[in-house]
């Protein structure tokens, strides 16, 4: 039969992406330049969050009979593949969209699905999987951060795909009729129009390349020292540990010495310098022994909120003008256990062990606060919390994390190095506030108690530790202890 | 308001002869209407025909010009009741609904009306919700038009036959005394394309003037004897005259060779997908030029004896192309080719899959096997070329979108309230109802047990009677007016429930475009809103009623909930959760917000943020939130592995991250940031003042960290 003379075209993007303003440029931007053009879409639900397919034919105008177009994709048939964001473009792989004779222009930028927000640890999916898909299968692919392009240009992310598509030359049009189609849209047409010639931009220098943003951790680029007392604890971290745990000691002790001062920064070196053990071992104690010591009490989280740093980064964050007033409410909720901690430890120990003053004091720390840390009167009082660092030796937490962490090495100590590394590692599950910090303490310790009477191997300990971070329940972690 | 204003939709009905009309296939079919002189439309919006129910409510001005009466029906049994008035009168009228759920409540209506028959066209147009997007049961309106007569259209995808098929829907619908219904896919509904206009008609009656005269043809109410009378008129009269109108208005195509002996005969609603798979067989062109005949049925439902018979004829087999299931028309032609004593052999969901949507992909696997086995000369030897083949990623490495709550809406806060409340009180049972809120059986919430179907949350719930622990039941707003306030809420009076239920009052029919319904704030010309549910639930007898005007108070939203649920008094317990749905909130005030703005009036914006050095990473947050905008990012802190969150610059500032951080006690990390863009002088000096002590303290910090710095 005749030769193929459609184009085909599928948009792949999540609702809210402009996916379908897209299309509607294509499809006036082709019915304008001498083609029949047909676009449909699956609208509903899938656009509140979901994923969606928006999909266009172009056919030459012109023939005596109307051409019979196709209302969705099939699978080898799609000439341009537009993806707006990374895992769609992999979506369209999955769905065989993407072929030898396809190309695709996709965003490598992420934009996560539940599931890998809701993780309670990392559940990030590997973008770098999706980018070799892209390049294995495409017969060409241009990608790059168009989130990242747009924004820059001010613009939103629907007009940068279609500068890539111009500039990508799939389809047989001029640059001038892609810009003709915004101006035609009349919407937002400044705003297209430079996110338009950003992605153009991009797309050009960038094509058949993967830009791709990857999330597999960084090597560590080890802080320099600024002060004598800084220089004398980086002499000690070079002169005791092995060359490959240097990175993170010096990030542990930079980290406490901001925490808390010199002395605390050299117990921490103290503390892994009794250890011995391979390199592996003494990294990941030198990380988690620097984040185990650094616990987010009462006086650190004052501290770093007041600072000049963080006000600065706010203001950056959320996009505020220099003339613009940016006023701050924090959402504190010290409950009494918090406030005891932060005492003196007999005091707070005195409280919380008396069932009649707990009860007394606990209703005044039900409620939370709204701290706006910018005004005068908040600015102030938690200056002065923050300033209670120079007697946090003294308060009940800190006596009750020391006792924790030196339970913690003299295990490790006492543990063969699989299994002490294992046991290091297991420092990642204590984390967050309040409930959370309790029910990470809790899996902890529910481990930590197995191995002392069962003693279970490095295995088991990763099997348990991972279980603990399946579900917020304790489900997973019940059922591991249980098999 | 909808969510969307339908100004420039509104503008392309008024188009006439001579000029073309361009946009998507819904907007055909309702411009279609007005020329075809439809005297009255009403319907229930829900996709795919949404579109329709909007640029009708947005054209009052045009309706109102032409002597056209439009409603925005409270249900679709409502909207096929209006039907009643084709029966006596020469009076063309239309409906629309997403199907099959709406013929599911329209089917009383739907039997009565198809029962005694009609005078003036009656038109049904169907959204076939079905297949991909589809948020629906999978299930066949087919069955409808058989159970009670009514002719089916299926028009092959394309906007010049859509509209025609409108017209001659009516033609066929008086020619027969029968109620039409005309059926469109999702892609159908939304694909684009243009037809040369016509005038828009006057109606030659109006329903006013059918009213001022009224007649009475006793016959036609189904009550002995008349009902007896009408399934005997179907049949002799009603059946043959729709076979007739069709044959002879030749509403039925053939495409391809005219010889051969095999083909294949397809519903109207899959050529384009036949084709297509056709075209990567090489066995057709792009203008359906097939190498084989093809029957096109645009009529699904009566199949035409006669046409069936010729095409049949000298053929050893025939694939019959038929989505969905139990295959009705491959039953119905085996039946007329062993009647008419033809040997054609029948094939069809044999080789094509008996469920699922059918793909171009699908019907090619199905052709090819039809080939095989009829005419191996003609079948695909070897896979055609540039079909990848599975690709080496496996399923896993992309995650799943599941839909979900919007940024800002206010339907979260209720469900992070519920999950508090579990926290306390254990599980409880959850009766969900049809809407955005059904969301809440989805990750991170995981709430709801089951849903019956629109405005039926509490109808669900209704079997539980309490023994310690009461059900909970959630319940829209539209479909509180649907139906709920009777079926649920009085039903739960009379039979003295003792659960709970949740009304979501947004303000709007949300989850099918945001259209007003009677509990709606706005102030609309045409329509009477602003009657509170609260108030319609206390007439229906209730004792116990609460209404939260701030769902976002997720601490308060926790209490009520609670309340309700250990509350001494019994009886059922009603709790209207108030706030406005968030996309037609942004969508009202975003460009009020930006010509302030503009006009340098003071704006003051709210959003939230996430201190990267106070997260640990453990995202509790987004497990009660799940907002788009509260998401993660790598940990800017080189010692920490696990992400931290993050909130995005599209924030609303709703208030939901802080407020559940504070319920749930969860971390001090977020803080909401009020943006002040163009300042009073209050708020200049007063900020000039902070910034000069606060200034001047920092930098001593600052200091004093330098000094003790590594």
């Amino acid at each position: 039969m005749s030769a193929r003379q459609r184009i085909t075209i599928a948009v792949l993007g999540l609702g809210g992406q402009g996916g379908g303003v897209l299309a509607d440029w294509i499809v006036q931007l082709a019915a304008a330049n001498g083609f029949v053009a047909q676009g449909t879409s699956v609208p509903g639900v899938a656009q509140r969050t979901g994923a969606t397919v928006y999909y266009i034919e172009l056919f030459p105008a012109g023939s005596a009979a109307n051409p019979v177009l196709a209302l969705m994709p099939a699978p080898g048939d799609v000439d341009i593949v537009l993806a707006s964001e990374l895992m769609e473009a992999g979506r369209a792989i999955l769905r065989g969209f993407v072929s030898g004779n396809s190309i695709l222009i996709a965003s490598t930028h992420r934009v996560y699905a539940i599931s890998e927000k809701s993780a309670m640890g990392d559940g990030r999916a590997s973008s770098q999987r999706i980018l070799n898909a892209a390049s294995e299968r495409a017969g060409r692919f241009i990608g790059f951060d168009m989130d990242a392009v747009a924004d820059a240009a001010g613009s939103v992310i629907s007009s940068t795909l279609l500068g890539a598509l111009a500039a990508s030359g799939a389809l047989p049009l001029p640059r001038s009729a892609f810009e003709e189609a915004i101006r035609a849209g009349g919407k937002a047409t400044d705003a297209n129009l430079r996110g338009f010639a950003a992605g153009f931009d991009a797309a050009l220098g960038n094509v058949a390349t993967a830009g791709g943003t990857d999330t597999r951790p960084q090597p560590i680029s080890a802080p320099a020292p600024t002060t004598a007392a800084g220089r004398d604890l980086q002499r000690r971290i070079e002169a005791a540990l092995p060359a490959e745990a240097h990175g993170f000691a010096a990030e542990g002790v930079r980290r406490l010495m901001d925490y808390q001062d010199a002395d605390y920064a050299a117990l921490y070196l103290d503390r892994l310098e009794t250890l011995s053990g391979n390199g592996e071992l003494l990294t990941e104690a030198a990380r988690h022994l620097a984040l185990w010591m650094s616990y987010e009490d009462t006086i650190r989280v004052a501290g770093l909120k007041l600072r000049a740093g963080r006000f600065a980064r706010v203001r950056r964050e959320v996009k505020a003008s220099d003339e613009q007033i940016v006023q701050l409410t924090e959402y504190m909720h010290p409950r009494l256990e918090e406030i005891c901690e932060t005492l003196p430890a007999a005091i707070g120990h005195r409280i919380l062990a008396s069932e009649r003053l707990s009860r007394r004091l606990r209703p005044l720390f039900t409620k939370g606060r709204h701290v706006e840390t910018t005004s005068l009167r908040w600015y102030l009082l938690l200056s002065l919390l923050a300033g209670t660092r120079r007697w946090r030796r003294r308060t009940l937490r800190y006596r009750m994390e020391q006792a924790r962490i030196d339970e913690w090495l003299s295990l490790v100590r006492a543990a063969s190095p699989d299994e002490a590394l294992e046991i290091v590692k297991c420092q990642r599950l204590i984390k967050g506030y309040g409930d959370t910090f309790e029910r990470g303490l809790a899996n902890y310790g529910r481990i930590i108690a197995r191995y002392r009477t069962a003693g279970i191997d490095a295995g088991v300990i990763r099997r348990l530790r991972d279980a603990a971070l399946a579900d917020e329940d304790g489900l997973a972690l019940t059922a591991a202890l249980a098999g | 308001m909808a969510e969307r204003s339908f100004k420039a939709e509104v503008e392309r009905l008024k188009l006439g002869a001579g000029q073309t009309f361009h946009g998507e296939g819904i907007l055909a079919v309702t411009k279609a209407l007005l020329q075809s002189g439809v005297a009255y439309v009403g319907g229930y919006q829900g996709s795919p025909i949404s579109h329709l129910m909007d640029v009708f409510a947005d054209a009052s001005d045009l309706m109102a010009g032409l002597g056209v009466h439009f409603e925005s029906s409270a249900s679709e049994a409502t909207a096929a009741a209006m039907l009643a008035a084709s029966v006596n009168y020469p009076l063309r009228g239309a409906v629309a609904w997403k199907s099959v759920v709406g013929t599911n409540v329209a089917s009383d209506a739907l039997s009565n009306v198809a029962s005694g028959g009609v005078t003036g066209g009656a038109l049904i147009i169907l959204g076939e919700d079905y297949g991909e997007g589809s948020s629906i049961m999978q299930e066949r309106t087919h069955a409808f038009a058989m159970k009670s007569q009514m002719w089916l259209l299926d028009p092959r995808p394309s906007l010049p036959l859509l509209v025609d098929m409108v017209e001659k829907g009516f033609e066929l619908s008086e020619a027969s005394n029968t109620p039409v219904m005309l059926e469109l896919r999702v892609r159908a509904c939304h694909m684009t394309g243009s037809f040369a206009a016509r005038d828009n008609r006057r109606p030659a009656l109006t329903v006013g003037e059918a009213a001022a005269s009224p007649r009475r043809d006793t016959d036609r109410i189904v009550l002995p004897p008349a009902n007896f009378l009408h399934e005997v008129e179907k049949i002799e009269k009603r059946w043959p005259a729709g076979v007739a109108f069709v044959r002879d208005n030749g509403l039925n195509e053939h495409f391809g060779r005219t010889d051969g002996d095999i083909g294949i005969i397809v519903q109207g609603g899959l050529f384009n997908s036949l084709n297509r798979a056709l075209e990567l067989l090489e066995l057709s062109d792009a203008f359906g030029n097939a190498d084989l005949p093809v029957y096109v049925l645009n009529v699904t439902y009566p199949l035409i004896p006669d046409e069936v018979r010729a095409f049949c004829e000298g053929k050893r087999a025939v694939l019959v192309v038929e989505e969905g299931q139990p295959e009705f028309i491959e039953h119905e032609l085996n039946t007329l080719v062993r009647r008419a004593g033809q040997d054609t052999r029948i094939v069809g969901k044999d080789v094509l899959p008996r469920a699922g949507e059918y793909t171009a992909a699908v019907i090619k696997d199905g052709i090819a096997d039809f080939l095989r086995a009829h005419s191996p000369d003609r079948a695909p030897t070897r896979a055609p070329d540039n079909i990848p083949a599975a690709p080496d990623l496996p399923p896993a490495a992309v995650p799943q979108r599941p839909a979900g709550f919007c940024t800002g809406c206010p339907e979260r806060p209720i469900f992070s309230a519920m999950k508090l409340v579990q926290r306390e009180i254990g599980e409880l049972h959850v009766s969900a109802d049809i809407g955005c809120h059904l969301f809440s059986i989805l990750p991170p919430f995981n709430i709801g047990n089951t849903t019956m179907g629109y405005g039926l949350g509490t109808a669900g719930a209704s079997a539980f009677k309490p023994e310690g622990k009461r059900a909970v039941a959630i319940m829209g707003d539209g479909g509180f007016w649907h139906n709920g306030l009777t079926s649920g809420i009085g039903n739960a009076v009379f039979n003295r429930d003792d659960n709970l239920t949740i009304i979501v009052d947004n303000g709007y029919s949300a989850a099918t475009g945001g259209q007003d319904i009677p509990s709606s704030s706005a102030k609309l010309p045409h329509r009477s809103a602003n009657n509170p549910i609260e108030k319609a639930v206390r007439g229906i007898g209730i004792a116990w009623a609460r209404t939260m005007t701030r769902t976002y108070d997720v601490a308060g939203m926790r209490d009520a909930i609670h309340g309700a649920l250990t509350a001494p008094e019994k009886g059922p317990k009603i709790l209207v959760a108030q706030s406005e749905c968030q996309l037609n909130r942004q969508r009202r005030i975003k460009p009020q917000l930006a010509k302030a703005m503009k006009a340098g009036e003071r704006v003051v914006r709210e959003r939230f943020g996430v201190d990267p050095d106070t997260c640990t990473g453990d995202h509790s947050c987004i497990r009660l939130s799940g907002c788009p905008s509260l998401t993660i990012r790598a940990n800017p802190d080189p010692l920490r592995q696990d992400p931290v969150a993050h909130v995005e610059n599209s924030c609303v500032g709703c208030g939901v991250c802080g407020e559940v951080s504070h319920a749930a006690v969860l971390c001090p990390s977020f803080y909401k940031a009020r943006i002040i863009a163009n300042p009073n002088r209050r708020d200049r000096i007063r900020h000039r003042l902070r910034a000069w002590v606060i200034g001047a303290l920092q930098r001593r910090a600052d200091r004093r960290l330098a000094a003790r710095a590594f």
